[in-house]
């Protein structure tokens, strides 16, 4: 995964290869939605960060220049088991650091379903499912959910279209303000009902002066740092709670059936646009790695900081820090309207300073190494595990069931990752896992369990 | 993390210079949990249609079907577990191919012990997490006539059963590794033996006391195939701070 940077054949090749412009386009994102700033900041920090890897390797290749040729073979294959070696140890350690904001997410949705009513009651629709399941036959309930699946789908389709013209065409002002709209709601608007819900689930009385201070601590704190800068593990927690929010949002307004069909859907869209040639979700990445850009800086949930401060190459020790606060700020807000979920289903590494024992760089902590995940697939995990636990006649085994298959199709792509070393669709593994782990636990595993505790049987 | 799974079962030899994988036992529980998933899964599959084809109200062909369903799930999760330290072992195998030093980032013991927890874990949380929803509701403990034990007797059997498919992990694995058959079929039985007592239920003598017996027999015997003995116990016991730890029989 994020270590193929260290290998120097990588470096010596072209510039097309996956790899190497997968790694030099994981430089800090951009910085700051400030006016003049982001593409001139951008391009600093890519250029520096070029120059960083390249000096970084330039020892190494000093050093392989100067060993006899068939040295050279050798070292390759020791640097490649060491790499692997390392991928595997550090693959376990991405695992868990995705692990950990996905359970989060899918706890705080769990747990507000199952004790807020509101959102799990029937209040109307989206716009973008406009045909109802109250219909007497199973035929036509299934025809509708197909048919709001259609359009569903193709209102996706269109704003990820027009998201990658406006990328394409450096419309850049149009996106932020875009983003920064949806975030705004989503930070005040959605958290002002999830609050009053739950207040009034618990009977909690709260005058207005008291809920207008919260909610604007709340979301002004929220927007700063998630477009601006903060700290990393406060960014962290403002996205689960924004995703959060979004799913229960889903899992309030899609029906029924409509969910389901959805979700598979949109986890084959998934698929197609991120891996297939003319996807929109490919043109994106490379179009993106054609201009030495991050990837889409912006509805991406980072695990790991970038740097680490304690590097001893000196023109570098005064770059570091910023870029470290580069790093903590603009990984991901929401866009409240799910085009924009599709193209924040990549999965990508990030890939940092080298740890290769380059003596210049021996300080560098473990820690900053980091996978990035699209909100768009917390968002759709979560839609999954909560719509179990509020449709699955209230039985905690089914939930549970759907959790775990989600965190194994998780662990799965991450381990595709390692080995493919691009960017992956995330959705497709786990949705299909949490489906049919859905279905088969609900229907045949509930009745079995169900008797045996009645009995109480232990198998 | 991995370090704190060490500490259980004494301390491993780390290779020099080189980590063990952090986070991987955590990561690799889920693994185990999903393989118990996937065996209740089946066996609940052949149970389920096993109930549709027969008659629902001959009350003896039903609970005869309880039984079987009973037993091969237990047979199911068994041969899963084989199946997963089959997985397991190729993929240790391909790990020390790729290691410089010959070592593996992850020892075999460290893995049946994840996957014991991570089978017990999971088939404790299915017995319970639905009777722990029910305990918070407003409702009578046993009113038609049941036992009134019911929910403290449940905690205590799945706290049994997570402790014996630890121990049964640690048993099922050194017997894989050493060719020791018998020692799965003890597996096995005891599996059997612990599920089979729970028809005594409500006879809750009948099936709990078997299954502690049970367990601190699978205990001691997991113990001492990890490397404990006697002396490590008195000396634990007595806090005293000579040398050698419990080492890992490997």
């Amino acid at each position: 995964m994020m270590i193929t940077f260290m290998n120097n054949s990588d470096s010596e090749e072209e510039p097309c290869n996956e790899r190497t412009s997968l790694m030099s386009a994981e430089s800090p994102p951009v910085p700051s939605y400030q006016d003049g700033l982001p593409a001139s900041e951008a391009g600093e920090a890519q250029t520096h960060r070029k120059r960083q890897t390249g000096s970084s390797h330039s020892p190494n290749n000093a050093a392989d220049g100067n060993v006899s040729d068939s040295g050279v073979p050798v070292r390759e294959s020791a640097l490649e088991n060491e790499e692997e070696e390392l991928t595997l140890k550090y693959g376990a350690k991405h695992v868990i650091m995705l692990f950990v904001p996905v359970t989060l997410c899918m706890i705080v949705v769990v747990a507000t379903i199952k004790s807020v009513r509101f959102y799990t009651e029937k209040n109307g629709q989206l716009i973008y499912t406009p045909f109802s399941e109250d219909t007497p036959s199973v035929g036509q309930r299934l025809l509708n959910s197909v048919l709001n699946t259609i359009i569903m789908i193709s209102v996706i389709v269109v704003m990820t279209v027009f998201l990658v013209l406006l990328y394409k065409y450096r419309c850049y002002k149009f996106i932020h303000g875009w983003l920064i709209l949806s975030s705004l709601m989503l930070l005040f608007l959605f958290t002002y009902i999830y609050l009053g819900e739950v207040l009034k689930t618990y009977n909690v009385a709260m005058d207005y002066p008291t809920l207008i201070l919260v909610i604007w601590n709340f979301g002004a704190v929220g927007m700063i740092c998630i477009h601006w800068k903060g700290p990393l593990q406060l960014q962290q927690a403002y996205l689960i709670m924004i995703s959060a929010l979004m799913a229960l949002v889903f899992i309030k307004y899609l029906p029924e059936w409509s969910a389901w069909v959805i979700l598979g859907a949109i986890s084959i869209y998934d698929l197609m646009a991120v891996l297939c040639p003319k996807g929109p979700l490919r043109m994106l990445v490379e179009t993106a790695q054609e201009r030495n850009e991050p990837i889409f800086p912006a509805l991406i949930y980072s695990s790991a900081m970038m740097w680490t401060v304690g590097m001893a190459k000196p023109d570098t020790a005064a770059r570091a820090p910023s870029q470290q606060t580069w790093d903590t700020a603009e990984d991901g807000r929401e866009n409240h309207r799910s085009p924009s979920h599709s193209d924040s289903e990549i999965l990508e590494t990030r890939s940092p300073v080298p740890t290769h024992p380059i003596a210049s760089l021996e300080e560098l902590e473990e820690e900053e190494r980091g996978v990035k995940l699209g909100l768009g697939d917390f968002i759709f995990y979560s839609v999954l595990v909560g719509k179990a636990a509020a449709t699955a006649s209230g039985d905690w085994n089914t939930t549970l069931a759907c959790f775990v298959a989600i965190l194994i199709g998780l662990c799965l792509t991450l381990l595709l990752l390692a080995v493919f070393k691009k960017a992956l669709p995330a959705l497709p593994i786990s949705i299909t896992f949490g489906l049919v782990f859905y279905f088969s636990t609900d229907n045949l595993v509930r009745p079995f369990m169900d008797t045996l505790a009645s009995h109480q049987l232990y198998i | 993390m991995a370090r704190a799974r060490q500490g259980h079962q004494g301390p491993v030899l780390v290779p020099a210079g080189r980590d063990k994988a952090p986070g991987t036992g955590i990561a690799l529980e889920q693994h185990w949990a999903f393989f118990w998933l996937v065996s209740l899964l089946l066996s609940s599959l052949i149970w389920f249609i096993a109930v549709k084809a027969s008659d629902p109200n001959d009350e003896p062909l039903q609970k005869g079907l309880l039984i079987f369903g009973v037993m091969f799930s237990v047979l199911l999760q068994e041969a899963f577990r084989f199946l997963y330290y089959k997985l397991l072992r190729k993929a240790i195998e391909g790990l020390v191919a790729l290691s410089e030093d010959g070592c593996s980032p992850i020892s075999i013991q460290q893995m049946a012990y994840v996957a014991g927890v991570g089978f017990g874990l999971m088939s404790g949380a299915f017995s319970m997490i639905n009777l722990l929803a029910d305990a918070l509701g407003p409702g009578t403990v046993g009113i038609h006539g049941d036992s009134q034990l019911y929910f403290l007797t449940s905690a205590f059997m799945t706290m049994v059963l997570i402790f014996l498919h630890t121990f049964w992990g640690i048993l099922f694995f050194h017997g894989c590794e050493n060719r020791r058959w018998w020692e799965i079929m003890a597996v096995v039985v005891m599996h059997l033996a612990v599920s089979g007592s729970t028809f005594c239920n409500p006879l809750y003598v009948g099936s709990l006391v078997p299954s502690y017996l049970l367990m601190a027999v699978a205990a001691t015997w997991a113990y001492l195939l990890s490397g404990g003995s006697a002396q490590n116990v008195r000396r634990f016991l007595l806090c005293s701070q000579s040398g050698a730890s419990p080492q890992p029989g490997s």
